[in-house]
């Protein structure tokens, strides 16, 4: 009992972060049906500035903050740069440009940085908490915590701000959301600015356990799809919920399934993938869409 | 009365196919003009060049400054309220934020509570659903909707696209009611585009009708309704 309970755990931990970046995956397809696949290299680009910023010898929680404000205004830049211009393009074009981003910002980051391994520092370091026989790690409780920050904060922001009432409306209806006056291409490249600076977030706080490198946020990428398919594409609730999910499923697994062990935990995450599309293709909270052809 | 909208020649096209073929009209200060015509006229064409959502050429006039050309929100911030046709509420948004978007361009004016009230008293049955859902109104009420969403713009002019569009003709009445009321009370001038000529007849002080595009009569509402030609094709007695 104790060593599931520890599991569940640290699956809650390693969840908030899929939940995260799953949350920045869905915040974009909501606003423009574009899944992008960039979310993962936008986060680890960003994990590497925050990374120069503390060697130039800022401290923790400012160079934090001052990544949360750069990867904003990247992926303000990004949606006005590079995705506006294939914004009415077919969605194949503008996959292959995401994925094309993806790629540069994976390169661009080894060149700069190097493709070895870098430690990163954890703002919550320090010996785990004992309760009985359960270890609680400070960061993972760090980890929980902040994600929960970041998801209270979002839902504050889209819930009774005017500007987050108008993201949604351009989100849902940009032809309606203009006549009332919203600039809707703003609103979308806002979306991207704040989906990024959530990325960031995951990435931060992922960069301690797995280390920097351009690879690092692979895995997670896909953990984070399994987790927004799963919750379903169409429900920023759903993806927080399905982040979680995952995380725990996954440790669970890997630690009752002799087989998969961790070598194989990933393709535990692409199973679940195919069970949701086979059985739930709307994910358990997503929006059923009929569209006419 | 000087127009307080004005279209010379204007043209309109979706990509190539041009749907507007030079018409002339204008909306009075203070006034209720409408557009009449059949299905594919170019009624909603027109409203659409009007609001900046069709390429256009011409000239098209609001308060003296040429609008044409302009982006969509940006003629919205200028007081130019459009309420689409099919309604084009937010339907997953409720009746409340739905309002609050209409006044979106006027953020840190003040009070928008008194804006709440004055428009809850146009629409009574509005205040009654503030919580619910857009998409779970019925008809009618979602084109009331729209119409105090446009209100909450504290509009000069409301473009009106097919009010009446699918709704019980005592509806119909109510609705029609209320603009003339809006009409009367906020000097807000109004564009009605409409099927339902008589109705539309019976509201506005000047009508055009629209055929393939053209403007092929015009003059006030009440000589167009003794109009013999117009009481057989469009109005059906």
């Amino acid at each position: 009992m104790d060593i599931f309970i520890q599991q569940v755990m640290s699956g809650l931990a390693t969840g908030g972060i899929y939940a995260s970046l799953a949350l920045a995956l869905v915040m974009i397809y909501e606003a423009t049906e574009v899944v992008n696949y960039s979310q993962g290299e936008m986060a680890m680009f960003s994990t590497y500035l925050c990374w120069s910023l503390l060697q130039a010898g800022l401290p923790y929680w400012v160079a934090f903050f001052a990544t949360l404000v750069l990867a904003f205004v990247g992926g303000v830049l990004i949606e006005r740069v590079i995705i506006r211009p294939v914004e009415d393009a077919p969605i194949l074009t503008i996959v292959i440009v995401c994925i094309g981003l993806l790629v540069i910002l994976n390169s661009v980051a080894g060149w700069i940085y190097s493709y070895i391994q870098k430690p990163f520092p954890t703002p919550f370091p320090g010996e785990p908490f004992k309760l009985g026989n359960i270890y609680l790690g400070k960061h993972d409780l760090g980890e929980i915590g902040v994600t929960l920050v970041v998801f209270v904060l979002l839902f504050v922001f889209f819930r009774f701000t005017t500007l987050g009432l108008a993201m949604r409306a351009a989100a849902q209806n940009p032809v309606a959301s203009r006549l009332v006056g919203i600039r809707v291409g703003w609103m979308l490249a806002l979306g991207w600015g704040l989906a990024a600076a959530v990325g960031a977030v995951a990435g931060m706080i992922v960069a301690p356990v797995l280390f920097l490198d351009p690879n690092m946020m692979g895995g997670v990428l896909l953990y984070a799809f399994a987790s927004a398919t799963l919750g379903g594409f169409t429900s920023p609730g759903g993806a927080v919920v399905g982040g979680l999910l995952v995380g725990v499923i996954e440790n669970l697994v890997a630690t009752y399934v002799s087989f998969i062990g961790t070598e194989l935990k990933l393709t535990v995450a692409l199973a679940l993938i195919i069970l949701v599309l086979l059985f739930r293709p709307s994910g358990l909270f997503g929006r059923v869409t009929v569209r006419r052809v | 009365m000087a127009a307080l909208l004005e279209a010379r020649s204007l043209e309109g096209s979706y990509g190539r196919t041009k749907v507007l073929h030079g018409l002339d009209f204008a909306v009075e200060e203070g006034g209720i003009t409408t557009i009449l015509g059949a299905n594919g006229a170019g009624k909603t064409t027109t409203l659409r060049a009007v609001s900046g959502m069709v390429k256009t050429s011409g000239e098209i006039r609001f308060a003296g400054q040429r609008i044409d050309g302009r982006a969509t929100e940006d003629i919205a911030r200028l007081g130019v309220a459009h309420v689409p046709e099919g309604r084009g509420t937010f339907s997953q948004l409720t009746v409340e934020e739905n309002l609050r978007l209409g006044a979106y361009v006027r953020r840190g004016t003040g009070a928008l509570v008194n804006e709440f009230a004055r428009v809850y008293e146009y629409f009574p049955v509005l205040a009654q659903r503030q919580r619910q859902v857009a998409g779970t109104l019925s008809g009618g009420e979602q084109q009331m909707l729209a119409v105090a969403r446009g209100l909450m713009l504290r509009p000069r002019l409301l473009l009106l696209d097919e009010p009446s569009l699918g709704l019980a003709p005592m509806v119909v009445r109510e609705i029609f009611r209320i603009v003339r009321a809006i009409n009367k009370e906020e000097r807000v001038s109004v564009l009605l585009v409409e099927q339902n000529a008589s109705i539309a007849l019976a509201l506005a002080d000047h009508a055009y009708l629209l055929e393939t595009g053209r403007v092929v009569m015009s003059g006030p509402a009440a000589d167009l309704q003794r109009n013999d030609a117009i009481r057989r094709s469009y109005l059906g007695y």
